[in-house]
């Protein structure tokens, strides 16, 4: 409390930390490319080369960031609104990926286990797993919202039981979609050499920014983050938004499902995006959002997305064992937030002051 | 140290980012005095109080205290509580899921074990000797804010303090609880405690301070015996000019004289709504000012809340404009060209993170409509008209209004109301808890938005500016409305007996 | 009984919710499942298996009633349960050494975490989340395939039975079959008895209350805030680390696919026994009740016929919804009843 009031004493002050916000994770991904540069000379070489299917592709270390990155990017905006509008994360992402990934391949399977063409067309699946996903963001965003509980606990019951759903869903079967025009969304569509799921979430990027640029939705999830109460006096409808962040979240959730289930034609409900709500949230806080709401930077929290995305490909380029890999990930992410943590920052800069003693008054 | 002096600060710095909150400040406070710290919003009173308490880390200076030999250090709330400094803030700082007792005992005392029983009982002594209506084993939660307040102050008063500061401890009691805590200063001061007191109401230094210091723009004015500082030329001291008349705002020139002058612009018939209130008859006209008033916790507040949907309306019919509406929620309201400014600013009014220009735009922005966002340049341009016009002091449109002092806060608020363009305006206590000067302006600006035709409901605490700003006055008690004064019944004593219920009233 | 219902403290009332419907839980149970539940064994059996989600959540609720959370419980209980094995059967440990491993990596897990959370003011979430990540990478580092411990002296350990007399049963062939309790069952309850008295009857246990209730009040009233925060991580961190010594002698051995969900698990116990995540309501009794309402559950769902996996999960979700909602609505109704 006593530290908040000290920044917030002068304009000035915070304008340099607004700055400073998106100054972290490209900060991040900065020394991360000088460290990959520096261990591998190759890392940025892209080439254009013939995949299986036999057309030209791009690959190289980026673009398989940039592939990966999606589900995550995408999640990363759902999360954002949420965090701003409720304080607090949604933490059955992962879960509900299961249960929308469950039900596109339960739409093209047909229940079958393994048909030989798809039992209905793509987008039938991809809007019924819009539905789904959206259901699910409903009834996360319907006890946050009406019922007041807790984002984190309250997604905690669909965490819990979602990839059990998800595996209800198919009857605990693992269907297998074998018409390759699936593997489409999470691969490559034939003549163009740039990841499908890396243009879906250009996509989602665009539409993002239109919305926040043509709708309110920006303000008015911020405001309802940081006053609820002050929000409801001037017109709004605070427990709506919520509900409504937790909707659009469901809607990212059903996307990255769909670039998900594409990428392995299949699903194993136990593993399919699994830690990716941990991943989704370290991103907001990457991007330097504060997790426990209001003010929000959709674009850092993007590119958190990847400095995530960009951690994970280094480290298996570093020969790190999968297993092992969130010893590594959880180290650089406290490195990270303690650098950036506003009591150790006060600090370097008090460090700094004392070098270069000045007083600046304001009237 | 001075000779009977209990506490003596001397040269305290205190410099934020930027801002130099206290320069040079000297305080002394004697034994068994009654000490007011005085001085506008931003004058540094609450940053020397949490100097004093450990709050903030002083920049220079030092703090003596009677028979500590050396300066003391106080670096933390209990430090402060070690050396016999006790505070009661304005805001509660108690803990609401304790107990009262709890809360009367915590972070005090030797020992490791918690004497349950023990505790309840010394702590219902207390209670009784103090009077307070509440119990040791009650939640804390479950009584009232001004228990709250006085348990608070049971607290500070049972722990043999040596000093005990009162920030503003009066702003949420009423009348009969403010008598009863200037009983128990009364009280402490013959047993040789110093009391600092910090307050905006002018009446109550005079009833029981014995001595003054004014701070302005963080620096010391002086300090002064009260018998030497007449009232005006404190104010004048605090805002470091002369006053102008405020009693001679209000004038005839100023009122409303369209030909719609006498038509209802709202209207409301047997209003209730789930605050706890009696229903209500109430009607505005074009141009008029009125205000409720009555004491704190006599439902005033609750009645605007209704007229603006802001708490569930169960009953009554709404006029506006003479056509039956309904309001539900304060949207439907604002629709409807009503704006109400909330009573408590921090928790209701601002959205303390956003910047000067979001609060300003904010209403007038959920009034256009969520696929109808205004563009940048154009809440700049907004912004900055209002910035100008009330006179915002802030360094920029961009500021997160959080940082501004609470009467700039106030008129950012007065602006994001003034946007929507109301024509029925509603303000709970505009003028609480800011300085002097702001309140003036304030007032000129209600009758000049009258004037040109705008209905405004007023409501205050202090009496003398009702009178001053509103030509109708709705009396309440005990959550319903007992009388309704104007033209020459408006005058304190009328106000009052009606408030006492012994005047020529139509209660119900 | 309205005012009585008002004037309860939020601390007891969900306690009262909590127990009242554990209790109809398992006399439900009792009814419809017939025998099972009424053998003293059953309910022993529950204990035996929950003892090391009991201490942790013991350990979480505290954190909680500060208003903080910790995540990386389940984690370190994996470490702890690999590196005791570990420590046993490869580096020639013994069991004292490995209780002071189970102890240090608890506590070590505490300190660093309570330090960033309090002195460094990270949100409690980030820290956790990474010490729980770290947890989890660390345990396969540490060893990577499940095995087995084959020391004796442990063995030994693990299968002590603690025989409560007069509560054992007959079964089909008549044959007397005393009831047990395991070793783990007996730390759980000391740790309940003990933070259940600390929490209640010290003043230092009080302040948790406090700075959970109102972290800027309570500063104000002259607790030090930080180190009552640092103290709440320190306790869960070492509680974690006891648990996952506990953990380890329940299974015998080390995986890191082990105690996987735990944190999920602890949270929902500490929630379903009346922890409000808000911080400042909660009470140690009412988790014990929450960790034995999750199991009875389980329990009953297995009897019940549904084995499939998912069903598990899913009315584990249930109850954790059915629970917050009537938090919910019980905290609403008390708030306007004032």
């Amino acid at each position: 409390m006593k530290n908040k009031e000290k920044k917030s004493g002068i304009g000035g002050l915070m304008r340099g930390l607004v700055r400073k916000q998106i100054f972290i994770p490209i900060a991040a991904l900065v020394i991360l490319t000088i460290f990959n540069y520096i261990m591998d000379p190759t890392f940025f070489k892209i080439t254009l080369s013939p995949n299986s299917l036999g057309y030209n592709v791009l690959s190289g270390s980026i673009i398989t960031i940039l592939d990966n990155g999606s589900e995550l990017a995408i999640l990363a905006i759902g999360m954002t609104l949420v965090t701003a509008a409720s304080g607090g994360q949604d933490i059955s992402v992962g879960a509900t990926i299961a249960i929308a990934g469950s039900v596109i391949l339960r739409i093209l399977c047909g229940g079958q286990t393994s048909p030989d063409t798809l039992q209905a067309p793509v987008i039938v699946a991809f809007l019924v797993a819009c539905v789904a996903g959206m259901l699910a963001g409903a009834f996360n965003g319907a006890l946050v919202a009406y019922f007041r509980i807790q984002p984190m606990i309250a997604t905690l019951i669909l965490f819990t039981a979602g990839r059990s759903i998800g595996a209800w869903i198919n009857n605990n079967t693992l269907p297998v979609v074998k018409d390759p025009s699936f593997a489409v969304y999470g691969g490559f569509i034939p003549g163009i050499a740039v990841p499908t799921p890396f243009l879906i979430t250009v996509a989602c990027i665009i539409i993002i920014t239109l919305v926040l640029k043509f709708t309110t939705l920006g303000l008015y999830t911020q405001s309802v983050g940081i006053n609820e109460e002050s929000s409801r006096l001037n017109g709004l409808n605070p427990a709506f938004i919520k509900f409504l962040t937790f909707v659009i979240l469901g809607l990212c959730v059903a996307v990255a499902a769909l670039i998900k289930v594409s990428r392995i034609s299949s699903i194993n409900y136990s593993v399919i995006a699994k830690d990716i709500e941990m991943d989704a949230i370290l991103a907001v806080a990457l991007g330097g959002n504060k997790l426990s709401g209001g003010k929000f930077n959709m674009a850092a929290s993007i590119i958190g997305a990847y400095v995530i995305q960009f951690l994970t490909t280094t480290l298996y380029a570093l020969k790190v064992d999968a297993n092992a890999l969130p010893a590594y990930k959880a180290v650089v992410v406290i490195a990270l937030v303690v650098l950036s943590a506003p009591s150790v920052t006060e600090k370097i800069s008090a460090l700094g002051k004392k070098m270069k003693p000045k007083a600046k008054e304001v009237a | 140290m001075k000779e009977n002096a209990i506490l003596e600060m001397k040269g305290i710095y205190k410099i934020f980012p930027g801002v130099r909150a206290l320069q040079d400040v000297d305080f002394t406070l004697c034994k068994g005095e009654i000490h007011a710290l005085m001085g506008e919003n931003g004058a540094g009173k609450s940053t020397l109080i949490k100097v004093l308490t450990g709050v903030y880390e002083k920049d220079g200076g030092d703090i003596f205290l009677e028979g500590l030999g050396k300066a003391a250090v106080i670096r933390s709330p209990q430090d402060a509580q070690k050396l016999g400094i006790s505070t009661v803030y304005q805001e509660i700082t108690l803990c609401p899921n304790l107990s009262v007792a709890e809360n009367m005992y915590i972070g005090r005392g030797d020992g490791a074990v918690q004497n349950w029983k023990k505790m309840n009982a010394d702590a219902d002594k207390i209670l009784q000797n103090l009077d307070i209506p509440a119990r040791g084993a009650q939640q804390l939660s479950s009584c009232s804010i001004a228990i709250q307040q006085m348990v608070a102050i049971a607290r500070a008063v049972d722990m043999d303090c040596k000093v005990l500061i009162l920030d503003e401890p009066t702003s949420s009691l009423d009348e009969k609880e403010v008598e009863k805590l200037f009983g128990l200063m009364r009280d402490l001061k013959k047993r040789g405690v110093g009391i600092i007191f910090v307050t905006h109401f002018l009446d109550q230094v005079y009833e029981v301070c014995d001595k003054i210091t004014v701070l302005r723009d963080g620096k010391l004015v002086g300090e002064y015996e009260i018998k030497d500082l007449p009232r005006v030329q404190l104010v004048s001291k605090m805002l470091g000019k002369e006053l102008d008349d405020m009693s001679d705002i209000k004038s005839d020139a100023l009122a409303y004289k369209g030909k719609d002058a006498d038509t209802n612009v709202f209207e409301a018939v047997g209003l209730q709504s789930n605050a706890d209130i009696k229903p209500f008859n109430f009607h505005i006209k074009k141009g008029e000012v009125n205000g409720f008033t009555g004491l704190l916790g006599s439902g005033r507040s609750e009645c605007v809340r209704a007229i603006f949907g802001a708490d569930r309306v169960i009953a009554g019919n709404v006029k506006k404009d003479g056509k039956e509406v309904k309001i539900k929620k304060p949207i439907d309201a604002m629709k409807l060209g009503i704006a109400y400014l909330p009573e408590d600013r921090k928790l209701d009014g601002i959205v303390g993170d956003l910047s000067v220009r979001e609060n300003i735009i904010l209403a007038a922005q959920v009034l256009r409509g969520a696929f109808k966002p205004f563009s940048k340049a154009e809440t700049y341009k907004i912004a900055d008209e209002y910035i100008k016009m009330l006179e915002i002091k802030t360094a920029s449109a961009d500021t997160p209004i959080k940082s501004l002092s609470g009467g700039n806060q106030q008129k950012c608020i007065l602006a994001r109301w003034l946007l929507t363009h109301p024509d029925y305006l509603i303000l709970d206590e505009p003028t609480r808890g800011i300085d002097v000067g702001t309140k003036i302006e304030i007032q000129k600006l209600v009758l000049k938005l009258a004037s040109e035709g705008m209905s405004v409901t007023f409501i205050s605490s202090e009496t003398d500016e009702m009178l001053r700003t509103c030509s109708r006055l709705i009396v309440m008690r005990d959550r319903k409305v007992v009388g309704e004064l104007s033209n020459e019944e408006l005058c304190q004593s009328s106000i009052m007996n009606t408030i006492a219920g012994g005047g020529t009233t139509d209660e119900k | 009984m309205k005012e009585k219902f008002k004037n309860m403290s939020d601390t007891n009332l969900l306690l009262t919710i909590t127990i009242v419907i554990f209790f109809l839980m398992y006399i439900g149970a009792i009814l419809f499942l017939g025998e099972g539940f009424l053998k003293p064994q059953a309910f022993f059996n529950i204990l035996n298996s929950q003892a090391a989600l009991i201490i942790t959540s013991c350990g979480l609720s505290l954190v909680m009633i500060t208003g903080g959370i910790d995540i990386s419980v389940g984690g370190v209980v994996a470490l702890v349960s690999m590196s005791c094995a570990v420590l046993l059967d490869y580096k020639g440990g013994n069991i004292a050494e490995a209780i002071l491993l189970a102890i240090g990596i608890g506590l070590a897990f505490g300190i660093v975490q309570g330090f960033l959370v309090a002195y460094l003011d990270i949100q409690p979430f980030i820290v956790t989340l990474a010490g729980m990540f770290f947890a989890r990478g660390l345990t396969t580092i540490v060893h990577t395939n499940p095995f087995n411990v084959e020391h004796a002296g442990f063995i030994a350990l693990k299968d002590t039975r603690i025989y409560i007399p007069g509560m054992g049963s007959f079964n089909k062939k008549g044959v007397y079959i005393p009831a047990y309790i395991n070793i783990g069952v007996v730390v759980a309850i000391v740790v309940v008895i003990v933070l259940f008295c600390v929490l209640r009857w010290s003043k230092a246990g009080r302040h948790f209350y406090a700075v959970g209730g109102n972290r800027q009040s309570a500063l104000m009233l002259g607790i030090n805030v930080k180190r009552t925060v640092f103290a709440s991580h320190v306790m869960c961190g070492l509680l974690a680390g006891i648990a996952g010594f506990v953990y380890f002698m329940y299974v015998g051995s080390g995986s890191p696919a082990h105690a996987s969900g735990m944190e999920m698990n602890a949270i929902a116990s500490s929630i379903i026994g009346g922890t409000l995540l808000t911080g400042g309501v909660g009470n140690i009794i009412g988790t014990l009740f929450g960790v034995l309402s999750l199991s009875t559950i389980q329990n009953i769902v297995q009897s019940a016929g549904l084995d499939q996996a998912w069903w598990t999960n899913i009315t584990i979700a249930a109850m954790l919804c059915l629970f917050l909602v009537i938090q919910s609505i019980v905290m609403a109704r008390k708030k306007s009843a004032e």
